[in-house]
């Protein structure tokens, strides 16, 4: 697959497969000290993941999720802001979109609440993800710790509504949703995986179209390299970093899209939970390009699924583990190749 | 303990035979050979970019040398274990071009950093203020040991920076671009510092590409061009002759200015002030600038220059006056809005105002210029490939490849990208210039003059802010003297070529009455 | 509200302080240094887990203290490894670092007592938090960093490193290594609040951090990277998470998860509230 890849490309390859070599060796050893083989489990793992079409399927729906999400981060991050607020505004999302797609009309056609409930979701996303941007833009308070916090205050507030009358009575989820609102089954199997899959994989082809064609796009790309250049060419940079986080709320809050219109059809509390951390791996590895986070998103679906195959075998928070060491080992790996090459090669010194 | 040789009167301070060093893709020394002479000022002169501060370094011990031999006093220093508090312990200092001071901590706490005295753990710091004060006292520095640095002006923390390689008992004092900030007047102080060092037997090594200054002190000039040494005169040599070792050829040091023809009033601005960090930057001044005509402001870094440009480009608010843009009241418009009115910019500071580094040569050319280049849906990239193109071409930009990443690029050609933006402005009338040569080698310096000087003759009204007095006077058809903010006096631009003007001018920056 | 005034409130208020203060000790060391303290969270729940372990183990609350200090240093070396060895994002490597442990600790977890969700008890404090000779450390450390920083050669290189590092470079300091000896104190700290966190609560649960590590640093940053300032704060959160166990106890017309957001609104509006920012270490976040 190395057609016509530059230099730069190939190394950022070689970082990407030294860090998953490195992590699939640091898992080894913690299944190991599990007292299991490590063959086994990724030979389990490979085999009821991609080798079969159930198996397949269920990647593709944990994967969905992890695009909308990873797109989440990495739009963010093109305009300069680190947000690890997709978890809340999946949530705020998913809430939202079940709830207006529970209370339509029972006849309501398809055309109709698709579009809506998506609305709904990516809308609310949006809001969420619009505070902390309007918060850093007009007090420079920090994204990262203002979005963590909003993660926990939306758990709070979604549990509170749906105490209060939006979840059916002794349970954590919302009604059923209408039948027009459901999304179509890709027919793998009996898999969960659904159009919402297509959906993101459209998104991702708009965000690669928007920075890398359109005149929002370069300015947002000008926010993220240099604001005060940017400033100073005219741009309102302020507007920028809170429409940017507001497009990144928007994509976390499409992954209602796949749990709740594609999946369940209601919303649960804890539907996808970690996805939206995982968008912040996944967005790395991808090094912040919509195709490289399709990629890693397809990687990190296999080992969500494959975490739930082997949890015969060792428990599910060693594919957690597994994904943090992947991303402190790409972190490491990527910084280490790039000084060698600055070292190396075309540093610029004051002569 | 080592028995170290005495050194003698003819036992060179500084010894540097054969030294390499590559950076990147550049040979930045290449076989360099060079002795200093005890208690003598040594100058070493170059464009941006000959080696010169590379060269420094390795003496200092910041950098390693690939080849080459090291002796300080006659003592040989072993090449691959040399760091700078070697070269401390053997008496050689540095005085860097970019401060190394500590904002935070005050003076007498940079000046024992790495060299803290203690009693029983804890840091005494009264006694080292006490003996810092005493040494600046012996040799007339003028200076606050307990103030924060970030607060001292740049003259002060120079002198800061001095002190502490005195203090260090540095005998060999090595001063990179020592006088770039400085004033007329204190440049004479710091010189006078200088010489009576080298009369107490030190020794001083200058590195600057002020041809007038080597005149007026060095006792030798070492010449380098691209990393080599090509010339090594004595320090009274005409300074034509060193500009021509310098460059290789013979220089314009002149560029030849038409007559003034200053057409109608495009820049009115009208009892402005501008707030600054600790106190009013600017107050309550006006000034107009006609069509056709350069505009200049003298005065040390710090008198609210940069808050003057920021303020006229839209991005740092007034806080009373007005600006008018050939009639229209800007006073609260947008930077973009100003920009459509024909205001462009040439910031002080390339790399945070001018430039997005990451981004290629085809990006930075079009800062701000994205509407000219914009389809409905997408961007013209075609259009924008055939304009990179024809400014690569008209402005001699290297490398020349559109693609190129402006980081690698040097400050001449980076300059030169923001220029190529910002003189091409369809329908530009005002250009805001601040500092357009900092940084910049010759080659390109005449480049930017000469496009400056075009603008002018295409009737474009210019201001121009620069610390270099030579600058205003190739440039400038008035000069304005600022100082605290306030405009002191308005004098002609060929006034400064006069030595007495240029030093009364001086004062005038300085605070002297008028 | 008639408890607020009560001695036993005070003392909850300052039982709860505890944790904060100690990683905010630690995150005012690391980021006066120059190094992000994004990953308190990661070391808080590092220290509190090995606490848990070494405290069953041995039954010996002071032993289990020692573990916790040296929990947060191991997770403190992690994240240095990646950010200062090979000079990697500190932002995205805190994070991923905290995610590492939020993975760990349930699988360890698990491996050692047979549950991910809890442990088994382990001995813990007394009913009254002013005779635990942990509380009385926690106070003396607080005016020991501030006397660090301040009076000693150390303090000194440490802040120089953290504003220039350049010029430390320049006169010889080594930056890294002094980065290094501030990363692994403040994981030492941070393990250390992780160890009172554990023994308050008798026992590790999943996630005991709660955020914590996050507000420790929003509390750095109020109190402008000054130690004994952002102990302060953390005393204004502490009081916070007070109040709402309070609250959620006493009942009321108050839904409890609007009183379990409170410490979370707050720190939001603290980090709006004061404009630190401008004030924040020069080159912090920059991998030399």
């Amino acid at each position: 697959m190395t057609f016509g890849l530059s230099e730069s490309m190939r190394r950022e390859v070689y970082a990407t497969a030294l860090a998953l070599l490195v992590a699939m060796a640091a898992g080894s050893v913690l299944i190991l000290i599990w007292g299991v083989s490590p063959a086994r489990v990724y030979g389990t793992l490979l085999a009821e993941t991609w080798g079969s079409e159930y198996g397949f399927g269920q990647v593709l729906f944990k994967a969905t999720p992890l695009i909308f999400t990873g797109l989440a981060v990495a739009v963010a991050y093109r305009a300069g802001l680190l947000t690890v607020g997709a978890e809340g505004q999946m949530a705020a999302g998913a809430f939202a979109t079940a709830i207006v797609a529970a209370a339509l009309p029972a006849d309501t056609s398809a055309a109709v609440a698709l579009p809506l409930a998506l609305c709904a979701g990516m809308g609310t996303g949006a809001v969420v993800g619009a505070l902390p941007g309007w918060l850093r833009a007009r007090f420079g308070a920090h994204e990262v710790i203002t979005t963590i916090m909003l993660n926990f205050v939306v758990a709070a507030l979604v549990m509170w509504a749906g105490r209060t009358g939006q979840f059916v009575t002794e349970t954590t989820h919302t009604r059923e949703i209408v039948a027009g609102a459901h999304l179509a089954s890709l027919g793998l199997g009996s898999s969960a995986a659904n159009l919402s899959f297509v959906l993101a994989l459209i998104f991702a082809a708009g965000v690669a179209w928007f920075f890398g064609r359109t005149r929002t796009g370069f300015e947002w790309r000008l926010v993220g390299a240099s604001a005060s250049t940017a400033e100073a060419s005219g741009i309102k940079v302020r507007r920028v970093i809170v429409m940017a986080m507001a497009l990144s709320g928007a994509l976390a809050g499409a992954v209602g899209a796949n749990t709740v219109l594609g999946d369940k059809h209601y919303f649960e509390e804890g539907l996808a939970r970690g996805a939206g951390f995982m968008g912040i791996a996944v967005a790395l590895l991808g090094r912040g390009g919509p195709f490289g986070v399709v990629l890693s998103a397809l990687l990190f679906g296999t080992l969500a699924h494959g975490g739930f195959v082997v949890n015969a075998l060792v428990p599910r928070e060693l594919v957690e583990v597994l994904q943090a060491v992947i991303v402190l080992t790409l972190l490491a790996t990527s910084a280490a190749i790039r000084r060698a090459v600055t070292n190396a090669g075309g540093a610029k010194e004051g002569a | 303990m080592r028995l170290m040789p005495s050194p003698s009167e003819a036992t060179p301070a500084l010894e540097l035979h054969g030294i390499d060093r590559r950076c990147g893709i550049t040979q930045a020394n290449d076989k360099i050979d060079l002795i200093v002479r005890r208690g003598t000022v040594h100058a070493i002169v170059g464009e941006n970019g000959a080696g010169k501060s590379t060269l420094m370094k390795i003496a200092y011990g910041l950098m390693r040398a690939d080849a080459g031999t090291i002796a300080i006093n006659g003592e040989a220093i072993a090449r691959t274990r040399h760091r700078p508090a070697d070269a401390l312990a053997r008496g050689v200092g540095m005085v860097h071009q970019h401060f190394m001071l500590v904002g935070s901590l005050t003076v007498a706490e940079n000046l024992i950093l790495g060299h803290e005295p203690t009693r029983h753990g804890v840091l005494d710091i009264a006694r080292a203020e006490r003996e810092i004060a005493a040494l600046a006292e012996r040799y007339g520095i003028v200076v606050d040991v307990r103030a924060r640095t970030e607060l001292l002006s740049v003259g002060e923390q120079q002198r800061v920076e001095i002190l502490r390689i005195l203090w260090l008992g540095a005998s060999i004092l090595i001063l990179d671009e020592p006088t770039a900030v400085l004033t007329p007047g204190e440049v004479k102080r710091l010189f006078g510092l200088l010489k009576s060092l080298v009369a107490e037997g030190k020794t001083v090594v200058l590195v600057t590409h002020k041809l007038d200054e080597v005149h007026a002190i060095a006792d030798r000039v070492t010449v380098l061009r691209k990393g080599k040494v090509v010339a090594e005169l004595p320090g009274d040599s005409p300074p034509e002759d060193i500009a021509r070792a310098m460059v290789g050829r013979p220089v314009l040091l002149d560029v030849p200015k038409a007559a003034a023809t200053a057409g109608e009033v495009v820049l009115a601005v009208s009892g402005l002030s501008v707030a600054g960090r600790a106190r009013e930057a600017v107050s309550e001044m006006s000034f107009e600038v006609r069509a056709g005509e350069i505009f200049g402001f003298a005065g040390i870094e710090g008198n609210g220059q940069s808050e003057l440009i920021e303020a006229l480009a839209g991005l740092r608010p007034a806080t009373a006056g007005s600006v008018r843009l050939r009639g229209d009241d800007v006073t609260r418009a947008s930077v973009g809005e100003r920009q459509q009115r024909g205001l462009g910019l040439v910031s002080e500071d390339r790399h945070r105002r001018g430039l997005a580094l990451e981004m290629t040569i085809t990006e930075n050319l079009h800062l701000g210029r994205l509407a000219e280049v914009s389809r409905p849906l997408r961007l013209d990239r075609a259009a924008m490939r055939a304009r990179t193109a024809q400014a690569i071409a008209e402005y001699t930009i290297a490398p020349a490849d559109p693609d190129a990443v402006v980081a690698s690029l040097s400050g001449g050609n980076q300059q030169k990208i923001v220029l190529a933006r910002e003189l091409s402005r369809p329908s530009l009338r005002c250009l805001l210039c601040a500092q357009p040569t900092r940084g910049v080698d010759i080659g390109a310096i005449e480049i930017i003059y000469q496009r400056l000087l075009a603008a002018r003759s295409a009737g474009v009204a210019i201001v121009l802010v620069s610390a270099e007095l030579s600058e205003l006077r190739a440039l400038a058809d008035r000069v304005a003297v600022l100082h605290r903010g306030r405009i002191v006096e308005i004098v002609a631009g060929a006034s400064l070529a006069n030595p007495d003007e240029l030093e009364r001018i001086g004062g005038l920056m300085t605070g002297a009455r008028a | 509200m008639e408890g607020i005034l009560t001695f036993a409130f005070l003392a909850q208020v300052l039982r709860i302080t505890v944790p904060y203060a100690l990683a905010a000790l630690g995150g005012t060391l690391s980021e006066r240094a120059g190094v992000v303290a994004l990953a308190l969270e990661g070391m808080l729940l590092g220290g509190a887990f090995a606490t848990t372990i070494v405290a069953h183990a041995t039954g010996s609350v002071a032993l289990g203290a020692l573990a916790g200090v040296a929990g947060g240093a191991l997770v403190a070396a992690t994240y240095g490894l990646v950010v200062l060895r090979f000079a990697a994002d500190q932002v995205v490597a805190s994070v991923a670092t905290n995610l590492l442990l939020l993975g760990l600790t349930p699988f360890l977890s698990g491996l050692a007592f047979g549950s991910s969700a809890s442990s088994p008890p382990i001995p813990g404090f007394g009913p009254d938090v002013l005779l635990e000779p942990l509380f009385w450390t926690a106070l003396v450390l607080v005016m020991g960093v501030a006397w660090l920083l301040q009076r000693t050669a150390f303090g000194l290189r440490l802040r120089a490193v953290g504003d220039h590092p350049d010029a430390a470079a320049s006169v010889g300091i080594p930056v890294i290594r002094v980065r290094w000896v501030a990363v692994l104190l403040s994981g030492a700290l941070a393990g250390l609040g992780g160890a009172w966190l554990a023994l308050s609560a008798a026992g590790f649960t999943d996630e005991m951090s709660g955020g914590r590590g996050y507000i420790a640093l929003a509390a750095v940053i109020m109190g402008k990277w000054r130690p004994a300032a952002a102990a302060l704060a953390c005393l204004f959160f502490g009081f916070a998470e007070a109040l709402q166990l309070n609250l959620q106890a006493a009942g009321g017309g108050v839904p409890r998860e609007l009183v379990q957001m409170l410490p979370y609104v707050l720190t939001i509006v603290a980090l709006t509230g004061f404009i630190g920012r401008s004030r924040a270490p020069n080159a912090l976040g920059r991998p030399r």
